[in-house]
């Protein structure tokens, strides 16, 4: 059964050097009790698809359901709905920890004596107890961070919205912070996150997203998205980059498409359709034109690889343009 | 942090819309009272600002601007009571701006609270401090000499018509905090409104001394009938004539009357405004 359902989303920003076209028809679907993760690099339109369905932004046209209530003409009661943390900590910096989490928690209208509770059991969770009591002004980017993320847990909620959750976490915390999301969908809750990182898609989401230039451009689960661009590729390291121009010529031979070279010139590696031979082949012929190797294998795609043959870029490299106000935002 | 299971949380109980309201509005309000307390650089510019407009200008003009039937000190006092909640006002701009900055405007958005709480938690906060700012004035004021000569009623009276229109001037620079990119330009774009309307009126000398054009716009500014009513309800004003215009006239009338007009249309645009705003 669907608790998200979104169509035809666009929205356009002005800017100074013109409109920017944040989404250009998405279309997204979210079964209950899974978890959705949306991948694409900084500028696809990711925070703009969660803010949109967090009621936090009107989309130019299109039309979003959530939990069958129409976000557009009853925001309110998906606001009762949905927990959120958004891209970056949205914590008072002159309350503590807890008194963040207390009027969140009161704001949900929780009343007194459980919102205490609940900020109490939230600061043990997320380990901030030695911090609990201190204006949050003082706290490190990691643990402004888990606040936010715990406000967005305050209240149990049926779906909710992480946008770019480990972003800035130490990795301790991200592979915490993905032990709480899975406890989370394990008692039903549903969740849609954003992510650059193909590692978090991979480890958390039941299907993914990819999206870029505002609009989904593939979606299956990491194993469908990786079929989708052949099975094994075949990996080698060399002893001397001189042989790398020798090497990618045998690596095109037996290859499904063209080789890539690794910024050192030592790594090489190819799509192959059917992996066990032509890495059999591969090792004979480098062995004929007297190539020595450190290292050769086979290994499955990764959503890099995905990324690449999809968007023809890489995911990281993307849209730098917003890294600068991400670095403001961040301090 | 620990992947232990999270208990359900307990169901929201059922509010009726009001003491809804008044729960988010209070919370909000604290939030911004604590804020009051741990910053003190915002506390001490609300306290030590007037303590110094009232020694500088006590001391450094009383003795050039003469006053027909009182002293400058009798005079001034009003006119800085004024000038202050004005100034006052604009911290529920910046403060706005800096919400919106900071991304904690995106939280409560998101969360299913009165729409109007965030705005009237920010204003009541602005209030409390005002309320610290004219009790410490008052307090400077009376060592430098001045003198409440009404009745305790209409001293009241005048505190809480200052208090009063620095509330509904909050909800105006509240507006123009949600509508500007950083908090730098509120303070800027503030000081270029409140510097004219406060020292272009009766504030700090007699407004027959001013040149036409700007005696003109000094009897008709709204800060002058302020001025006028707080020192008519302290009695501190002088024997010399009040410009022949009503809202001079009728100070404290014309003061209730800009205090409604200021909220009846500024309250909804804000509210308004607040409903649409997101981080970036």
């Amino acid at each position: 059964m669907t608790i998200i359902e979104a169509f035809g989303l666009t929205k356009t920003y002005k800017s100074k050097s013109g409109p920017v076209h944040a989404l250009a028809g998405l279309d997204l679907t979210v079964p209950r009790g899974t978890v959705k993760a949306i991948l694409g690099p900084n500028g696809a339109g990711k925070t703009t698809v969660v803010k949109i369905l967090t009621t936090l932004i009107r989309p130019d046209t299109g039309t979003a359901v959530v939990d069958g209530i129409n976000v557009l003409e009853d925001p309110k009661a998906v606001r009762s709905i949905i927990g959120v943390s958004g891209q970056y900590a949205a914590v008072d910096e002159n309350l503590t920890g807890f008194e963040n989490l207390e009027m969140v928690g009161r704001l949900y209208h929780l009343g007194g004596a459980a919102s205490r509770r609940r900020a109490q059991e939230l600061i043990d969770l997320f380990e901030l107890t030695a911090a609990g009591n201190r204006p949050v002004k003082g706290f490190s980017g990691g643990m402004r961070r888990r606040i936010d993320l715990a406000g967005a847990l305050v209240f149990n909620p049926k779906i909710l919205f992480l946008d770019e959750p480990t972003t800035g976490l130490d990795p301790r915390s991200r592979i915490a912070l993905w032990g709480v999301i899975n406890k989370l969908v394990d008692n039903g809750t549903t969740v849609l996150l954003t992510t650059q990182y193909l590692e978090e898609a991979d480890q958390l989401a039941d299907s993914i997203a990819v999206i870029d230039y505002g609009k989904v451009i593939a979606e299956g689960t990491s194993d469908e998205l990786k079929a989708q661009i052949g099975g094994h590729r075949v990996v080698i390291a060399l002893v001397d980059a001189a042989d790398a121009p020798a090497a990618r010529e045998v690596l095109a031979r037996y290859g499904a498409g063209e080789p890539q070279v690794s910024s050192d010139g030592r790594g090489l590696d190819v799509a192959v359709t059917d992996g066990p031979p032509a890495l059999q082949h591969v090792l004979a012929d480098l062995r004929t034109a007297g190539i020595e190797l450190h290292d050769a294998g086979m290994r499955r795609p990764t959503l890099d690889d995905v990324f690449l043959k999809l968007t023809g870029h890489k995911a990281d490299m993307a849209a730098g343009e917003n890294e600068d106000d991400k670095m403001e935002k961040v301090k | 942090m620990t992947a232990t299971a999270t208990r359900p949380a307990p169901a929201p109980p059922t509010w009726n819309p009001l003491s809804l309201w008044y729960s988010d509005g209070w919370t909000t309000t604290k939030r911004n009272l604590i804020k009051i307390k741990r910053t003190p650089d915002m506390l001490v510019f609300a306290v030590i600002q007037p303590i110094m407009f009232v020694l500088l200008f006590s001391q450094v003009y009383a003795g050039a601007i003469a006053v027909q039937g009182t002293d400058y000190v009798q005079f001034l006092m009003a006119g800085i009571f004024a000038q202050t909640v004005v100034f006052g006002s604009t911290f529920s701009g910046s403060a706005m701006a800096q919400d919106l900055k900071d991304g904690i405007i995106d939280r409560f958005r998101s969360l299913p609270m009165s729409s109007s709480a965030v705005l009237v938690g920010r204003t009541n906060g602005d209030l409390v401090l005002n309320t610290i700012s004219m009790i410490i004035m008052m307090a400077t004021g009376f060592l430098v000499g001045w003198r409440v000569n009404s009745s305790m009623g209409e001293f009241f009276a005048g505190l809480g018509l200052l208090l009063l229109f620095s509330y509904a001037f909050s909800w105006v620079m509240a507006l123009l905090g949600m509508s500007v990119r950083s908090p730098e330009v509120i303070n800027n774009a503030s000081f270029i409104i409140l510097f004219p309307i406060t020292f272009i009126s009766n504030a700090f000398v007699p407004i027959e001394t001013l040149p036409d054009p700007l005696r003109v716009f000094a009897e008709l500014n709204p800060v002058s009938a302020l001025v006028q009513a707080a020192r008519e309800l302290f009695g501190n004003e002088g024997s010399a004539p009040v410009p022949d215009v009503w809202t001079l006239q009728n100070p404290v009338l014309t003061v209730l009357i800009g205090v409604v007009v200021l909220l009846v249309v500024f309250v909804p645009l804000c509210i308004r405004k607040f409903a649409s705003i997101s981080s970036r």
